[in-house]
């Protein structure tokens, strides 16, 4: 029985450390829409205003005209959609291979694949520009889907899913009635790969479309994606925090909207992700 | 409908030749098609990925900019003035202490959190998706919505700090204010992210230990102390390497919050290596540049080698 009580004691302790958890996770969202729907003059107010204004769409209207915003989100939509069903694609070829397939030098690729992971991508950025420059890519937004429609976290996060949920069985069946290598890909692996391949997009899209350094680089400010655009709102406007969260807001609300519809499967995807084997 | 099954007589006369060519052909499909399949990912991902890395190590050799197209070799010598210039060790101290400063709490922070979360609860669900909700924000919305939490006049965070007296922080002028603001921005990101990945390891724990743990009457901080934590052990480690990886390279934070100037602030009191390598970049001195990140990736296998011993034999007693 008393243990019971001071089972009940810990149980509201969670709860209530939970709720702190959900109250400090959404406050810097919930107070930049706050700003968001002000007008600049009133964050000046003690105590700061602490309720949404009626400023919003005169600030969304703002935004529009001080950076091409239209074509920001344009570029942002094209580039990571893009990449997003690449890494799917790519990723899932790949893994197949490495998880059902028989060749030479498999384990020496996937170890190097695996290896490579775990090195900086920073390290690269400067040659990454000079081939750019090459290829007059700057400025492009070839400069950022090519070197993207592939990486290594894909093709082993669809190898660790393959070698264990596809069974082996399954594609014997298929050789034993006259698949082809590319059947088996096409009409077994591809249907057992989809949830898994569905979360490796989710990921890709959400980490292309919030990419900033890589683009800042080597984009100019009249082409840019939404973060570039939203970083030269807010380094041209510094005082004038109601227009830069009013761009903050606008660049973040379709992922978490996408997150609030699939977050129970992106979760999932991560938390699979991170448990080897 | 009347379908018919094929002749299977007609082929007779070319069955040898057939069989062979199509055992040709299977064999073909079986032994070459695994090497067609890996080989788009690893021709871009040699092009972008491997090369520029082999590549920063042969232009960190030559004085190289970009308005000539002459790059003489240099030997060692951008390394050299490296070592002795006192804003690579600036930046040095600056990615050090924002590192310290944002990960360690973070990751104490964060195995608490997937502790709790590790029981029946209700609305699980909501806590995870909260949980991750500011890692789907991206950089520059956290920094620039930061930045106006910590204003020195009319942020949220002083004036909050004014109920108890704490008289208006300028955050952006000191090194320890401005690295605590960084530093907060970098946890409010990944320690829910990090949490996530602590909690899928827990799970998969077997849950007679607890049961027999709570009979013998262990309380559930000894339980995340003597089964939890050594039972997640390969998983602390993997996620303290990538942190490590992580805050070596922080580059957008100081950047946005010092409003896009690569100094990291008047003082450069919180330029970091990343930021002082755009600093060079920027000066289009890519030999420089490039020498910077190859001293960086040392620095990052040091900094992870030491962790990855630190964690590995840090309270292994799992008895």
């Amino acid at each position: 029985m008393i243990a019971r009580l001071g089972a009940g004691r810990t149980r509201t302790l969670t709860y209530l450390t939970l709720i702190a958890l959900v109250f400090f996770s959404a406050l810097p969202l919930y107070y930049s829409l706050v700003v968001a729907s002000r007008d600049n003059s009133a964050l000046a107010d003690v105590p700061p205003p602490l309720w949404p204004g009626g400023n919003f769409f005169a600030n969304v209207a703002r935004v529009f005209d001080t950076v091409p915003f239209a074509l920001a989100l344009l570029n942002s939509v094209l580039v990571a959609g893009s990449i997003a069903i690449a890494v799917m694609f790519f990723s899932t070829l790949a893994g197949f291979a490495f998880a059902k397939l028989r060749f030479r030098g498999r384990n020496a690729l996937l170890l190097i694949t695996v290896a490579t992971m775990m090195v900086p991508t920073q390290l690269g950025i400067i040659p990454l520009y000079l081939i750019m420059v090459k290829l007059e890519w700057t400025g492009s937004m070839y400069a950022l889907v090519v070197p993207a429609l592939v990486n290594a976290f894909g093709v082993f996060f669809m190898t660790q899913f393959l070698s264990r949920a596809l069974p082996t069985e399954l594609l014997e069946a298929g050789r034993v009635d006259g698949c082809t290598t590319w059947g088996l890909f096409w009409h077994v692996v591809l249907p057992v790969a989809r949830p898994a391949a569905a979360v490796l997009g989710m990921l890709t899209f959400m980490s292309a479309w919030n990419d900033y350094f890589w683009p800042l680089v080597v984009l100019t400010p009249e082409n840019p994606t939404v973060q570039v655009a939203l970083s030269t709102l807010a380094a041209g406007y510094v005082s004038d925090y109601a227009l830069s969260l009013t761009g903050t807001t606008l660049g973040t609300l379709p992922l978490v909207i996408v997150f609030a519809l699939l977050g129970k499967q992106i979760i999932g995807g991560i938390m699979q992700g991170a448990v080897k084997g | 409908m009347a379908t018919r099954a094929p002749d299977r007589p007609a082929v007779a006369p070319r069955h040898r030749s057939e069989r062979f060519s199509r055992q040709l052909v299977h064999r073909l499909d079986v032994k070459a098609s695994p090497y067609a399949y890996v080989t788009p990912f690893l021709l871009l991902f040699c092009a972008f990925g491997l090369f520029p890395l082999v590549y920063t190590a042969w232009v960190s050799l030559h004085e190289w900019t970009l308005l000539s197209d002459v790059h003489e070799f240099v030997g060692l010598d951008n390394f050299a003035f490296l070592l002795g210039d006192e804003y690579f060790w600036n930046a040095t101290f600056n990615t050090v202490s924002i590192g310290l400063i944002s990960t360690v709490p973070q990751l104490l922070l964060a195995i608490w959190l997937a502790h709790l979360l590790n029981r029946p609860l209700r609305a699980q669900t909501l806590f995870r998706v909260t949980l991750l909700l500011p890692n789907v924000t991206s950089v520059v919305a956290v920094v620039v919505i930061f930045s106006q939490l910590f204003g020195r006049d009319f942020g949220l965070i002083n004036w909050v700090l004014s109920w108890f007296g704490v008289g208006a922080i300028d955050w952006n002028a000191g090194t320890a204010s401005s690295h605590v603001a960084i530093s907060t921005m970098i946890m409010w990101r990944w320690t829910g992210y990090n949490a996530l990945i602590f909690l899928a390891a827990m799970q998969a724990v077997p849950r007679e230990l607890y049961e027999a743990a709570t009979i013998d009457g262990a309380s559930g901080f000894t339980q995340l102390r003597k089964i939890t934590i050594p039972m997640i052990k390969p998983t602390i480690v993997f996620v303290v390497i990538t942190s490590t990886i992580g805050a070596m390279q922080v580059v957008a934070e100081p950047l946005l919050f010092g409003t896009y100037s690569p100094t990291g602030g008047p003082d450069r009191q919180y330029q970091t290596l990343s930021l002082f390598i755009y600093e060079n970049f920027a000066k289009l001195d890519f030999g420089y540049a490039s020498a910077i990140s190859w001293m960086m990736f040392v620095f990052i296998v040091i900094a992870a080698g030491v962790n990855y011993l630190l964690t590995r034999r840090s309270g292994g007693n799992l008895t």
